[in-house]
Order: C-alpha cells, then structure tokens, then sequence
C-alpha cells in the first residue's frame, strides 16, 4: 500500500485539536413498545476541533439521526452527547451549531443578504455588524452582486450557498450539514464540493457532514464515518490521508480511487440485506413518533 | 420556502403591464355581459314602452310590448338601467344637491365607520390566533365559541349593541368588528402555522425566543393567508357598518340611505339601486386598498408569473 508514503508527503492537518463532539455510547429508539424501532445503537465517537467528518451508509442507518441529536434538534434516549464539554441542549441555546439542510430553506420574504443576517438578528447583533457579516461571508460564497435579489431569482446552487453563508453568519463552533447538495446535479455539486473545501480550509469551523455520495465523502473528509442500519452503529471509520488542500487532481489520484474503494467496501460488507426502494422503517417510525417535520 | 431550483428569468417587455389591461378588459367584459343581460331580461319579460317625438325634424313613434311579463323584470323590481343612472343626478329634496355627491358623502361617512371597525377586528384576529397558536388548551376552548359567534344573526345583534353603546358611529364600528376578526382569525390560526418545518428547526438552532419565532418566521409566512383573510374582512366590515347603521339611527351612512329609499321603493326604485351600487362600489374601493397593500408588502417576494391574483 502506498498509503503510507503519501501520508509523509502530505502531513495530516492537526486533527489533534479539542474535543469538539464526545458521544458515548449513544442510542436512539423510535417509538414505543412493538411499533418501536432501534435507530441507533452504542454510537461511540470523538470529533475534534478542525476535523471535516462524514457520516455514509445507506438510508436507514441513522446518519441524519445522529446530526440531529448531536445538533440538539431530537433528544436521544440512552448514553451522551457532549458538544464543547456541554450538554447538546446547553450547546445549542449557546449557539454553537450552524446548520444547513438539503433544501436552502431561505425565507422567501427576505433579499439574499437578509437572510444570511437572519441569525444574526435573532442573536442580536447591531446593524452595522450584521451588515459587515454578510457582505464578507457573501462574498466568501462568491454572491456578493446577488446581496439585494430574493431566492426566487437565484439557481438551487446559489440559494445552497447563501444557506451556507446564513450557517457561517455567527462563526458557530460546529457546522452541520444533511445532504446539503443533495438535490444539485452532478457538475454543480462537484463545484460545490470545492467551494466548501475553500470555505472550510479559511474558516476552520470544525464539520459534520451527512452524504449519500462515497466519492464527495472521501473528497472533503478528514475522516469517513461509515454506517450501518438495523440499528444504526458505526461499522468503519475511514481516515482519509488525501493531501490539502484538496483540488480538482485530487479526484484524479490512485489514493482517492483508493479510499472510494475502501469506504465501498465497509459499506457493502454492513449492507447485504438492503433492498434498494425498500420502505425505510426507521424513518417510518421516526414519523410515526414525531410526525413529518 | 424557496425549494425549487429556479433559474433567473429575463424580463420581456412588461407583463405586469399587460396583465393590468387584461385584468381591465376582463371587468369591461364582464360589466357589459351583465349590463346586457339585464337589459334583455326587461326586452323579453319588462313592462311595455313607447318613444313618441320628433328627432330632427322625423316623428319617431316606436312601441315595444315584450313578449312576456315577468315579475322580476317589471319596472318596480328591475328599472332601466338608464333610469339607476339618472336617479344618480336626481335633487336631493333635503339638502339640494345630486343624489350622487349624498352617495358619496354617505359612502365616506360609511367606509370611516368601516375602517375603525376594520381595524379593531384585524386586531383582534390577531391578537387571538396568536394566543391559540401558542396555547392547544385555549384554542380547544375558545374557538368553539368564537365560531359560535358568528352563527348569531348579526341583524339580531346590531340593535342591542346600538342600545347598549349609544347610537354613535363607534359603535356601528363594533357590528362591523364583529363580522371582522372572525375571518382573520381563523385564516391566522392556520396561517401562522403555515411555515415551513425545517425553518422551524433553523429557528431552534439559532436559540430563537418565541417572540423572535413569532416576528422573524410565523407572521411573514402567514402574510399570503393573512391577505385573504383581510379580503374577507374588508367586504364584511362594510356589510356590518351598513346593518348597524339601520338601527342606529344616524342619518349620514349608506345603511340610511337604504332604509330611506326603501320607503319609497314603490315611486322610485331605481334610488335604492343607486344606493346598492354605491354600497358595492365602496366595498370594491375597500377591497382594492387592500390589495395595494398586500402588493405592497410582498413586493419582490414573489416570482411575478406565480402571483395570485
């Protein structure tokens, strides 16, 4: 294996950092009695200040359950989560999470550059301050000229990146991001994917990213978390070597190809009985106990 | 929400400036559709008319005896529409002037009642279905009675509440309320839960307060459902002002107007028709201030093709 030699090549960012996320032993039951179903079981997992982890696995794994219970957005039933050595809930009501879902979910009502202020009004920051905010991370998206349009004059790829924008507003601790391009084609996400690498390497917010995608897993990671479903537990932990600063060659080189392969595999090894299209029940009954959302 | 993936549109000429003049042409249309109809009924079932006279010096002498004689399209119950018409430039006995400036003084005096009773009602479906958004146990309390309220006739009520307060124009303004808040509060109860989920979840990651929640996502999402509402509001509010100003006494609004030419129905129909049209018209001048408003409001917020009119 050449993975050892293009780790010395390439020295690893300092992944040595604080404790950002300490999660032991966390599980999470949907429902109760015979409906109930097993979301998550014996999660361990540290995440550090910097890191760019991705949690991978099939629908029905709890990758998306687990963000949202670290992002205090769902309660979880047994074990612990601590974000920045407090409560997930404490961590929350002290805004340490930004948050980017698969959809912008921009308020239509607002221009662009209001709804990267929107948090900061919540917040209360002054007017002078929330506008310099804006500008400098609409700029950082490159959306600058868009400031003063509503979402409905811009592409799905641009409001992604004002709902990004919105997320950094605040310099939250921790970014949380479920499938947040998703619903973009290819090309666009692909552009993205280096956007976000850009964004990440100037502001050094530490990531959780949820995917469906092995190859963007393994492009913008420091460390791949696979999972596997009934009931959700990690299977694998990926770390990937890749050097920074991630380009358009880094998709081009046998390491990359290489760990692909390597996060396929754990997938497939914990996968064996999934059936493509089958209803999720996990997220059924997540449904069932707490209605669509 | 903004969900879709909308590319930026370029802009072609000016459709909103054609929409106006369709939307222009489409009243035209549908005034002179109505106009015509009217006129035909009176044509085929109306009472019998003759010209006899001189018309540049050639006698003209033309009779026309319908072929058949329908209650609703005598002269008492459906008159000439040249005759409404002219009832507009018909001399007031009591003050001297054109039945059309009384109309518009009392259409002024009524729509002033109207806004009050607009006002305080808006305020009021406000003010509820942000209480029951925020309370299940409430809502499950009182909106059984507010619903209840409406099913009180309101000709039934408008004496007592005249009574009650004095035969002032705040007081009219209260039966207006009453017709008012109903219709916004209920839309509001809906309207305000009417966002999107996941900017609910946005909001709670931000540590939003309830206020912030309320200002920042519930009230701007309900804006569309709030419009209708007030549409509802503005026509109820005028009906309410004119059913309480029969009792009340006050000679000034267009409900006094009706009473008055409704006495005299039997000699000159077409008067309480003028004060039909008046009230109507009033009605539609109320509803299209409201609708400057919702324009103004939500402008930019809407890619222009999905606007709703």
């Amino acid at each position: 294996m050449s993975a050892a030699g293009s780790a010395l090549e390439a020295p690893r960012p300092p992944a040595s950092g604080q404790p950002v996320v300490e999660i032991e032993r966390l599980g999470k039951v949907f429902g109760e009695g015979s409906g109930s179903v097993v979301a998550l079981e014996g999660i361990d997992l540290v995440i550090r200040a910097g890191e760019f982890v991705s949690l991978i696995g099939p629908s029905g794994c709890g990758k998306s359950t687990l963000l949202r219970i670290i992002g205090n957005l769902i309660g979880s039933t047994s074990g612990s989560v601590r974000v920045n050595g407090k409560t997930a809930e404490r961590a929350r009501l002290d805004r340490d999470y930004g948050m980017v879902f698969q959809a912008p979910v921009l308020m239509d009502w607002r221009t662009v550059a209001r709804n990267v202020e929107l948090p900061l009004e919540v917040m209360g920051y002054p007017r002078e301050e929330r506008a310099s905010r804006s500008a400098r991370l609409l700029s950082l998206v490159e959306l600058a000229e868009f400031r003063d349009r509503y979402p409905w004059q811009l592409s799905g790829g641009m409001q992604q990146r004002v709902a990004i924008a919105r997320a950094l507003a605040f310099d939250p601790k921790l970014l949380l991001m479920d499938e947040p391009f998703g619903a973009l084609d290819e090309m666009t996400r692909e552009r993205m994917n280096l956007e976000l690498m850009k964004i990440w390497a100037q502001t050094g917010t530490t990531i959780i990213f949820v995917t469906h995608s092995i190859p963007e897993a393994v492009f913008l990671s420091s460390r791949v978390v696979v999972m596997s479903p009934r009931p959700g537990r990690i299977a694998r932990i990926v770390d990937v070597d890749l050097p920074l600063p991630r380009t358009v060659e880094t998709r081009e080189s046998s390491r990359y190809f290489e760990l692909v392969t390597e996060v396929r595999e754990a997938l497939r090894r914990h996968d064996g009985d999934e059936v493509p299209g089958a209803p999720d029940e996990v997220e059924m009954a997540r449904i069932r106990a707490e209605g669509v959302s | 929400m903004s969900i879709a993936a909308v590319a930026p549109r370029a802009v072609i000429g000016s459709p909103a400036a054609r929409r106006r003049d369709r939307r222009w042409l489409g009243v035209t249309v549908v005034l002179v559709t109505l106009a015509m109809a009217w006129e035909l009924a009176k044509w085929l079932g109306g009472d019998p008319w003759r010209i006899h006279g001189d018309l540049l010096g050639m006698r003209l002498d033309y009779e026309h005896v319908p072929p058949f004689r329908w209650r609703f399209a005598t002269d008492l119950s459906l008159p000439h529409l040249w005759s409404i018409v002219g009832a507009f430039g018909q001399i007031s006995a009591q003050t001297g002037q054109p039945l059309l400036l009384v109309l518009v003084d009392s259409a002024i005096y009524t729509l002033r009642t109207a806004l009050l009773g607009f006002a305080v009602g808006v305020g009021l479906g406000l003010g509820l279905s942000i209480l029951f958004v925020h309370s299940r146990l409430l809502e499950r309390a009182v909106v059984p009675w507010v619903v209840a309220s409406q099913t009180v006739p309101i000709i039934a009520i408008a004496p007592v509440v005249v009574i009650a307060f004095g035969a002032s124009w705040q007081s009219v303004a209260i039966i207006a309320t009453y017709l008012t808040f109903f219709p916004v509060t209920i839309a509001m109860i809906r309207g305000l839960r009417a966002f999107d989920p996941r900017a609910g979840e946005l909001m709670r990651s931000y540590a939003a307060s309830t206020r912030d929640v309320l200002w920042k996502l519930r009230l701007p999402a309900s804006v569309p459902y709030l419009f209708s509402a007030l549409r509802v509001a503005a026509a109820g509010s005028i009906v309410g002002t004119v059913i309480g100003e029969l009792p009340s006494g006050i000679p000034f609004g267009l409900g006094s107007k009706i009473l008055n030419f409704n006495q005299y129905y039997t000699t000159s129909p077409e008067r309480l028709w003028a004060v039909i049209i008046a009230t109507v018209f009033t009605g539609l001048v109320f509803v299209g201030l409201v609708r400057l408003a919702e324009a103004y409001l939500t402008r930019g917020r809407y890619r222009p093709l999905e606007v709703v009119v």
